[in-house]
Order: C-alpha cells, then structure tokens, then sequence
C-alpha cells in the first residue's frame, strides 16, 4: 500500500527544514510581557496602574534623594551645598543629620568611652542565640558567627574597646564558632549565662551582683538535692524558697562584701543615659527573652484540667490584651509606684521592661496555646502510655513539638514588641524615633529636619523587623521538611 | 454469681494531699490561689497605704467638675464649660469613630491587596508585596508620624486660597479643601429642616436622620421579603422572577423622595476669615490616625486573606468547575466560605489592635479617650490612679464588645461540624 | 525607712534605693544623688546636649540644691518629664524636686499635694503670629486656629479667655514645644501660644524672627517655680531657701567670682550670715554652715543663672522684666536671712 502510495505523491521532502522562530507575540520578552502584564484588560488597567503609581514615586522623591547630603554640620550649610552643587531651586535631602547624630541614635547618652560594651553585648548575643535560633543549620551557623565576629570585633576596634575586652570578645566568638561546628548544644550553658552578662555589659558596675543572682539557682538546686532523698515535692518546694530567700536577703549583700574582698567592677552606667536603638533593643530583648517563658506557662495554665488555674489565666491574658499598650505604659510610669510599699522606687525602664514583658507573655501565650491545640492527640496520649508524669510529658514530648509549629506566630509577637518598644517615647523615654529624633531637632542647627531621621530610623527598624521575618519564614519551612 | 465488691475506701489522710494525684492538683491549685490573692492584696494594701502618704483618695467625683478645656473635633456638643465626663464620652467617641472607619477602610483595603498579591500581574504584584512588608516592618508611630508631617509640610495653609492669586484651589467642583490644618469638606444641609428630636443632655438626632434610617431599614426587610417570595416562586415552578428592578426600587425611591422633601443639598464650605467656615472640618489629625491605621492594619489583613485563599486547596474549585458552576459563584458559594473560616478569627484580633492602636492619637493631637481622659482630664485634676483604671475598663469593655460581637459572626460562617 | 527591692533579673546595677516620703533629706544624702525632674528638652530651661550632659534655668536649680545639700552639684540625676507625667513623678517620689517651669496654681498647691517653694521665673500667658495676618492685637483672633499645648495651664487660660470674650478658636493641640513650632511654622495654626518666654525662645530661634510678632495681651499669670511633695515641710525649707538664697546672693552683690572673698571680709551681717561666717543658719535646716556658699558657687547667683541660660546674651534673649530684682523695679525679693 505505501509503496503505490509514495509512487502518486509528486514531491516528497527529504531534508528537515530549520524549525520557525515562535511568533514574536508567544516568546521571548514579549511572551512574558503579554501573560504577565497584559493578559486581559483587568491586568492591562492594572499594570497602568502600577506603572503611574512608581511613575508618581519616582518624579517626587528622586531628585529629593538624588540629591543627598551627607556631610555638612547644619541644615543651612546642607542648603547651601545642595544650592551651589545643583543649582537655586534645587531640593535634596540632608543625611548630614544622620552622620552627624550617628552616636546618639544609636547609643543615646551612653557615654562614649563606653560605646564598645553594648557593642560587644550586642555581637556576643549571636553567640548565646546560635544553640536556640540558629541550631538547625551549620552552614548558617557558620555564616551568621562569622560575619558577627567580624563586624564586632572591628566596631569595637573602631570604638577604642581595651585590649583585654578586645582579646575577651574574640576568645568567646571565636570559641562559640569553635564549639558550635561540633557541638552546638554545649553553647546552651552560654545562652542561660548570657543575660546576666549582657545586662553587666550594659549596665556595668560589680560583676558580683550577677554572679550572685546565679548563686540562687545553685543553692535551690543543692537544696532540691538534698532534700530530694525524702521527698520530690518537699525538694520542689525547698529549692523554690532557698532561691527566693537567696535572691530577697542575702544576694545583695553577699555582692557587695564580695565587691569588697575582690573588686570586678567596671564602670556603672546609669539608665537616664540609654536612648536610641540601644534603649529600643535592649528593651526589646528583654522584652522577649522574660515573657517567652511566662508566655509558656500562661499557655499551660489556660489549657490545664485546674479550674482556678485556668480561669486566673484566661483572665490576665484577656485583660492585657483588652487594653492598649500605651495605657501599660502609663501604668508604668504613673501607676506602678502606688502598687508598691511606699518607700520603693525603681528604674523607669525595668518598670518598662516589665509592662512590655507582661503584654507580650499574653500574646504569646496565646500564640503557643496554638500550638499545643495544634499537637495530633496522639501525642499526649502516647505520653500518658509511657507513663510520664505531667511535666515530663511537657517538657520532652509537648512543648518541643507545639513550639516549633508556633515559631512563625512566635517571631512575629517578636516584631510587633520590638515595634512597640517605639511607644516608650510617651514616658519620656529616649527611644530614636521621635525623643531622640525631636531632641535633634530642639538644637538650632537642626531645626526643621524630618523627612531625614524618620527614612534613616525606618530604615533600621526595616532592616531588623524584615530580617527576623525572612528567617521566621526560613525555618518555618525548614522544621515543616523534618516533619516529613 | 459471686458478689463483686468495691474495695473498701481508704481512710482519708492528710498525705493524700500531696501524693493522692486526685488531692494534688486541688492542693496545688489552693496553694496557687491564695498566693494570687495574697500578691493582690500586697497590691492592694500597698496603694491604700500610698494613697494615705499622699494624703489622695480613690474617687470618682472629678468626672462631674468642670473640664475647663476644649476639644478640636466634638461629635456631640461640648464646651470647656462641660463636665469632666462629658469630655471623656467626647474623647470615647472619637476613638469610636477612628476605630470603626478605619476598620472598614483596612477591611476593604486588605482585601484589595490580598487579592492583588495572587495576581498573576506581575508588577502589580509586586508592588503589592513591597507595600504589605513596608507597612508590616515599620513601627505604626513612624507611620503615623509621617502621614501627619506629609499633611503639615505638603499641603497648603487656608489663606492660599484666598484672593485673585490663590496658590491653591478647591477640589471637586470647589466642595473640598485641602489644608494643612483640616479637609474642609461640605455639609448636608436642608430647605425643609423638619427639627431635630432632643434626647436631653444635649444630643439631638434631626428627624430627617431618623427618616432616613427607617427608611433604609425598612427597605432592606422589604428586599428580604421580595427574595423570599421569589425563592418560594422558583421552588413551586422552577423559574425564578426578575427581582432587582424591584430591590433596586425599594431600596432607591423612597429615600429619593425623602431627599426632595426635605430639599437636601450639599452646602460647601467657604474661607472666611482665618478659616474654613460652613462645612464640617475633618481635623488633619483624624485624617492622618485613620489613613495610618487604616495602610498598616491592612497590610497585615493582606497577609491573612492571601493566607485565607491560599488555604482552600485547588481541588475545591477544581470539583466547582467541574459541577459546572460558573467562576463568580465558585468563589461565592464554594472558596469564600472556606476561606472566611481561616480568615475571620485573626481577622478579629486585626480589629481589636487597630482600636487599641487608636491610642496613639496623641501623637497628632486628635482627642480620643487617651488624650481627653487619659490625657488633659488626668493631668489637670492629678487623678492619675483613677483616671486610668477607668480608661483601661473602657478600653477593655470595647475590647470584649469586638470580640465578643465578631465571635456571633465566627459562629455562624463557621462549618458545622458533625 | 528605706528598703531594696531586689530582682533577679537585672541585678543590683538598675536598682535605685528607695526614698522615704517623710525624710527626702535624709534619703537624699543617702542615695548621695538629687532625683530632679526636668522637661525633656525646653531651650534655655532644661535641654540634654550632644553627650547628655544637661543645662538650662531650670537646671541651675537642681544644680544649686544638689551643692547645698550633697556639696557637689553635679550629683544630680535628671529625670526628664512630660507635661503628663511630671506631678506623678514627684508624688510618686520618683523625683525630689520639680524644677520643671511648672505654674504655681491652688489646686496643684492643695488638691495635687505638691508645695510650690518658690517663683523663679515670672511668666504670663501670650500669642505670636505671624506678621503678614496683619493682626495686632488677640482680640482679632475670632476664628482663628491656635497651637496649644496639651496638659498645661495654658489650655485652661486660652479655653477662659475665648469663653470670656466671647470669640471662637480651634485648637491645634500639641504634646511638645519643638512639634508646636513645626505647626506653627508650615501654618497649620495661626497663632501659638504659651509662656511669653517660650515664644520669646521659639521666635528668637527662627529664621526670620522679624516677621513674627508677640501680640501685647498677656492672658495669665504664670509664676513658674521649683514643686516638692506635700507633707515634707523640712526639704521644702531647704529647696526655698535655696532658691532664696541666690536671690539674695544677687541683691548683696555675691556672685561666683567674689564669694570667696566676700565670705573673708566682708562686713555685712546680711552676707555673713549667708555665707555662713557668722550663725550657723544651715544647721537649722539639717545642713552645714556653707551651704548657701556651695549652692552660689554651683551656677552663680540668680541674675548670672539669668543672663547665663536665658538672658539678653543668649539666643533666647529675654530681658529681666518682672524678674529684676525688687531693689529695680521687679518681683524678685528673697526673704531676710535671719
């Protein structure tokens, strides 16, 4: 059949011809183009849309940053280089502000000699977060301690840093960089001791006072041991009072006669002189590290079988998220001194700290109860089989799980506390967005500038805020892949 | 069959309180107690003994004093004259006012953007994107901070707009100024005023209001009615009526009417002196607390409902199309539904933080509870202790409306589980 | 009675000792340290500079008690405070003096538990606008938009005098100076008002401070002293007489250049006893003979405070008016030292 066939065809092509381009409208920029941008009239309108509105943004502001000063030591000095370099009616920005002021957004009124300590504080918390944040990946690890190294160790060379605390920094970044390729979990012991040396750095004074803090969970736990050959409950209780009794009696003291047989003192830096990003971090921090633990036992108290319990915490947490921070700010600062024996009076920013620690743990507890509601029954059942007694069954089998899934949920109470720390300005507090950037502006030469502090803190608030998200979203997706 | 009986019942002891586990978490919850109630009434006992130093008493009876100071924007009638409370029922309901327009505005908003975010534009998505993670990692002061300067610096003052050489002119067929003090914007005013019906202390709500308000209800239970007949006609023969020339009637006419009947016109405003005089004058400050709250809350409803959407698997739709449903009622009948149940508890709490952040007026001066309460009220009658604990219970009381109000319409999109 | 709070988690380092509400004096020397609460930032009164080191009129204050009762006066701790939480801050004993250009009114004196000590600056009430409105006087001001500050007596004064002329206003409120001279400047309010001396300071920093007027209406009284807790009748003593003391230090002649040599030699019995040559009148408050010495010596006598932070020399460029010295025509007078 084929063979009569191929006789009756008069032509037969026997090269392959070179394949035709795709119509010009199906590839290339254009392809990409038409489906991505003008696939129908809704998008057409849309991407119009989108185009005036970057057309509007870019003819308003690009020759305002164009024109960027960033050297000068006034405003009207800013003018008048912006008016010689491109001319009269020119309009530029003046980022000299920033350049100028760069020590007091940053530290405030810490005193300079000092800038090297919450420096140094800052750069060794990555060490202390590396076993908790970073502990999933080595390659991240690695970048993260090394960059941090790096970049502390020369600011702190820039900031005249003594040679002793210079050689001090290296050794623990280095030494946590060591440890962290192999065993990252030994850098746990450093995490728990981090914050009583962070607040050393910043706050300075006698090394004694933190060193004795520590000293009470030892004695409670020396207790818990000796006590704990007659009776577990008995033991709980007797460490909890020996801390307690240690810290309300004796710490203080202790300090102060050890300050006298062995001076570990540097020098104390008041809190009035905090202020800028240095203020807003370190109440942020704070801020986090005391209410993720209180945040967790609210979550357990709101999910507990104990009616008393239960109902206690539903209604702190609902009160403290009923009413506006502000208004726990005003609590601070007006308030907390009537709730307390007459003759006390402390710090406003611990007094701070606290509220901001309080309003968080209730978002935060309500953030980790997700989690735990989120947990397959089965979890807690497989506990019970195994016969773990309640806080076991939370500690190794419940909270592990349930805070994982609420690590996006966790993060972003984060975000929110560490934007909030910005409200602070309405105790008379110098956070850098609008006390510090208003106390720029009280000073005759920088009389007027707005625009300028508010991108540059902005700006820095962006950098953190968007940084902590991505790698809330990084691990997210990380620990969804172990699950698997 | 031999006799099954219980094991006796030990005898009670007292160890059973700490080692029965029956006992312990009843033990242990006393304990936790009455360490809560003692901490309080360290509490407590600390703020009598305080209050008794400073020789202050714990009441209220500043609230019926003469305020003494004036409010810039008054929803009802007030005057320095007025009491203490007046100005905070003043200064509640410009928090009001703030919180429930900027939640419509942040719903309608989000939304659009959430929307957006999945386009498959790829500009317009982007965009998006980059104005949901500006707004979301920035402090909401700065935001609102910025807004206001914008306001203040951009715009131009009201003596711009006068003269033959005006620097400035009036926008939507001279109705509207914008200024950098307020948006002068006209006022609804009538031929045929019918009064105003007082309600003492002096609210007064005008009878056309009211007429308007009946009339609209009225009609919308009329339109109700008209749904339920044509329901019933298509169920007994299977053709469904024409029913929105009519819905539109009900809905249009009689309100139409009214506005003839009461000759209602817009009366626009007009320079004199140094100000804007015969419209309403939306304070700058509103404007820029509500445009604020309004950008940074729904950027964050963005994220939810481009979460929300992205919750209802593909097969939904797919199983849609495939019953042949058209796409504007798949997504009416088959992924909003499914969507609104992701989307509405976080939807909630959105909410609750735009009123709370409604605080921070003080910032642009725009007087809510905060700032007449908490604010000029506290500071000059020194009734700090007072004055915030009635402001945290205010707060707290709206709180708990919100929520509770949202929680009602959770329950009904929820999906019934069986 | 004094008591430590201790809390665990930030250590000794941010805890202040208590104060006492019945013995400041005591707690005072104790801590070794002045609580002196301030403005967070008022040009010529109370500002931080670069490194945080304060000055200002209000500061001298501080600067004069910390000398008397603690012997340097640079252990003062500056305690900023706003409008809204400076009263709180001083009956809550977190400050021991308010020297926080605050007016002296009744109900702050009785019903707010404070004790006004003093007046160190006679102010009043007034309004700048701009020239070009061609307004001359504040009675042309119906209708007009005005910058006030919130939490002040001033917004009571504006809100009585509008009542009681009868004219309309709307009010710009405004929580500090710097934001009231951003509105005003862009126009968003017609006038700003406050104490003279700040619009003084505001229309002495501008640019073009010619085409701005002060319009001749003083609206209040606005006597403007150093505040301490109710109910301590001893510390009150000691932050009057200091403050009178430079007073005095003035009207004798006695400033920071001369005291020394006058404390030698000089043969009025007014001086000596000031000075503390003769009469130990510090024991009579719980201090030593020198105390009024130390507390000159600290930032000089009242009329070099003056010329130093806010006089005609200055930026702020205020002339004495009301707060000469009574001897020329003004209200200063400081109660024999006897």
């Amino acid at each position: 059949m084929s063979e009569t066939h191929a006789q009756t065809v008069a032509f037969v092509r026997d090269t392959m011809l070179a394949p035709e381009p795709p119509p010009v409208a199906e590839s290339g920029a254009v392809k990409w183009l038409r489906e991505n941008l003008f696939s129908g009239p809704v998008n057409t309108v849309l991407t119009l849309l989108g185009v005036a509105i970057i057309w509007f943004l870019v003819s308003h502001f690009w020759d305002w940053f164009a024109h960027s000063v960033w050297n000068a030591s006034s405003l009207n000095e800013c003018r008048q280089i912006i008016i010689e370099t491109w001319g009269e009616g020119a309009r530029g920005a003046c980022f000299a502000v920033i350049r100028e002021r760069w020590n007091q957004y940053m530290f405030g009124f810490y005193p300079s000699a000092l800038y090297w300590r919450p420096t140094m504080a800052f750069g060794l918390m990555f060490v202390a977060l590396a076993p908790v944040l970073f502990s999933e990946s080595l390659k991240i690890r690695r970048t993260v301690l090394v960059v941090t190294a790096v970049v502390t160790l020369w600011a702190m060379v820039q900031l005249n840093a003594p040679g002793a605390w210079l050689v001090f920094a290296a050794i623990v970044l280095v030494g946590g960089l060591a440890i962290s390729e192999r065993h990252v979990s030994w850098l746990l012991i450093f995490s728990v001791l981090y914050p009583l040396l962070g607040v050393w750095f910043l706050w300075g004074g006698s090394l004694w006072g933190p060193i004795m803090v520590l000293v009470g969970p030892l004695l409670g736990w020396a207790a818990w041991t000796l006590v704990g050959r007659f009776s577990a409950l008995l033991a709980t209780v007797a460490a909890i009072v020996v801390t307690l009794l240690w810290w309300l009696m004796f710490a203080s003291r202790a300090a102060a006669d050890a300050e006298g047989l062995l001076s570990l003192a540097i020098p104390f830096v008041r809190s009035d002189q905090f202020g800028g990003f240095l203020l807003a971090i370190t109440i942020g921090v704070a801020g986090i590290a005391l209410s993720l633990p209180l945040g967790i036992i609210l979550a357990l108290a709101r999910r507990s079988d104990m009616f008393l319990i239960k109902s206690m915490a539903v209604i702190f947490i609902e009160f403290i998220r009923g009413v506006p921070l502000i208004a726990l700010l005003f609590v601070a600062s007006l308030l907390l001194n009537y709730f307390l024996p007459p003759s006390t009076n402390f710090d406003i920013i611990l007094r701070v700290i606290i509220m901001v620690t309080l309003f968080s743990a209730a978002y935060m507890a309500e953030v980790i109860r997700g989690g735990l509601a989120a947990l397959p029954r089965g979890q807690y059942e497989a506990a019970d089989a195994l016969g773990l007694d309640y806080w076991k069954a939370q500690r190794l089998i419940v909270l592990p799980q349930a805070l994982k899934i609420s690590i996006p949920g966790i993060v972003s109470t984060f975000i929110g506390m560490f934007k909030d720390t910005t409200l602070v300005t309405f105790v008379g507090l110098y956070e850098p967005l609008k006390s510090m950037s208003d106390a720029v502006r009280a000073n005759i030469a920088w009389k007027g500038i707005y625009w300028e502090p508010f991108i540059f803190v902005g700006f820095i608030f962006f950098i953190i805020c968007f940084g902590m998200s991505r790698y809330s979203m990084y691990l997210e997706r990380r620990l969804r892949r172990d699950h698997r | 069959m031999a006799d099954v009986s219980a094991p006796a019942e030990p005898p009670f002891r007292l160890s059973m309180l700490i080692y029965d586990r029956r006992y312990r978490s009843m033990t242990f919850q006393v304990i936790v107690f009455i360490l809560v109630m003692a901490a309080a009434w360290w509490l407590v006992n600390n703020t009598i003994r305080n209050l008794a130093v400073l020789g202050k008493d714990f009441n209220f009876g500043f609230l019926f004093q003469r305020a003494g100071y004036d409010i810039p924007q008054t929803p009802i009638p007030y005057t320095s004259d007025d009491t203490h409370l007046r100005a905070t029922i003043v200064g509640l309901l410009n928090t009001l006012i703030v919180s429930i327009l900027g939640c419509i505005a942040a719903t309608v908003l989000g939304v659009a953007v959430g929307v957006a975010r999945l386009s498959n534009n790829w500009l317009f998505a982007r965009l998006m994107t980059v104005f949901v993670e500006a707004f979301r990692n920035m402090p909401l002061l700065l935001w609102i901070l910025i807004i206001y300067a914008i306001f203040t610096e951009i715009l131009p003052p009201p003596n711009a707009y006068r003269g033959e050489d005006a620097t400035a002119s009036m926008i939507f067929f001279d109705n509207v100024a914008l200024t950098n003090r307020y948006t002068a914007i006209p006022t609804l005013a009538m031929t045929n005023d019918p009064g105003s019906l007082d309600l003492g202390a002096r609210i007064t709500f005008n009878w056309a209001t009211i007429a308007f308000v009946v009339v609209l209800v009225g009609g919308w239970f009329v339109r109700r009615a008209i749904l339920a007949w044509a329901q019933r006609v298509q169920d007994a023969t299977g053709l469904r009526p024409r029913t929105w020339v009519m819905n539109l009637a009900v809905m249009t006419v009689p309100s139409l009417f009214l506005i003839f009947w009461f000759g209602l016109h817009l009366e626009a405003p007009e320079l004199r002196g140094f100000n804007f005089t015969g419209g309403i004058n939306v304070q700058n400050g509103l404007v820029a607390l509500w445009l604020a709250l309004t950008l940074y809350t729904a950027a964050f409803i963005a994220e939810i409902v481009r979460a929300g959407i992205l919750a209802v698997s593909k097969g939904q739709t797919e199983a849609a199309f495939a019953l042949g449903l058209r796409p504007r009622r798949t997504m009416k009948l088959v992924i909003l539904p499914q969507a609104l149940r992701v989307i509405i508890p976080p939807l909630i709490s959105q909410y609750l933080n735009l009123t709370k952040n409604s605080s921070l007026a003080i910032a642009v001066g725009y007087m809510d509870l905060r700032g007449t309460l908490g604010g000029t009220t506290l500071n000059q009658t020194g009734r700090e202790l007072e004055a915030i604990v009635l402001m945290m219970a205010i707060y707290w009381a709206l709180s708990m409306i919100i929520s509770a109000g949202m929680n009602i319409f959770n329950a009904r999109v929820k999906l019934k589980e069986r | 009675m004094r008591k430590t709070v201790f809390l665990g988690t930030v250590a000794a380092a941010s805890m202040v000792a208590g104060i006492g509400m019945a013995d400041t004096l005591a707690d005072v020397k104790a801590r070794g340290e002045l609580n002196c609460g301030v403005n967070t930032g008022l040009a010529g009164f109370a500002a931080p500079d670069a490194n945080g080191n304060w000055t200002g009129f209000d500061v001298a204050i501080c600067k004069a008690v910390a000398a008397a009762v603690l012997g340097d006066p640079s252990k003062v701790k500056y305690v900023p405070t706003t409008g809204q939480t400076r009263f709180t801050a001083l009956s809550s004993g977190e400050v021991d003096v308010l020297a926080r250009n605050s007016t002296w009114t009744f109900s702050r004196d009785t019903d707010l538990r404070l004790d006004f000590v003093g007046v160190n600056y006679y102010d009043g009430q007034g309004f700048m606008v701009r020239k070009d409105l061609g307004v001359t006087s504040a009675k042309e001001l119906e209708g007009a938009t005005i910058c006030i500050q919130t939490g002040t007596t001033t917004e009571l004064n504006l809100a009585d005098y509008f009542r009681a002329n009868n004219m309309n206003y709307q009010p710009v409120n405004i929580d500090s100076n710097a934001e009231g001279e951003q509105q005003y400047m862009a126009g968003a309010c017609d006038a700003y008002t406050t104490d003279a001396s700040g619009l003084a300071a505001t229309r002495a920093a501008f640019a073009d401070p010619e085409n701005h007027i002060i319009l001749p209406e003083i609206i209040s009284k606005e006597p403007l002293g150093p505040a301490v807790r109710h109910g301590d009748s001893n510390w009150g003593d000691i932050v009057r007489w200091t403050l009178y003391a430079l007073i005095a230090a003035e009207e004798y002649g006695i400033t920071s250049k001369n005291i020394e040599e006058l404390a030698k030699s000089s043969q009025n019995p007014e001086v000596q006893r000031l000075l503390g040559t003769t009469d130990n009148l510090g024991a009579m408050i719980g201090l030593d003979a020198e105390w009024a010495k130390r507390a000159i010596l600290a930032s000089g006598n009242y009329g070099e405070i003056f010329a130093a932070n806010i006089g005609e020399q200055t930026p702020i460029g205020l002339a004495r008016g009301l707060n000469a010295q009574w001897t020329q025509g003004g209200l200063m007078y400081a109660m024999p030292f006897r």
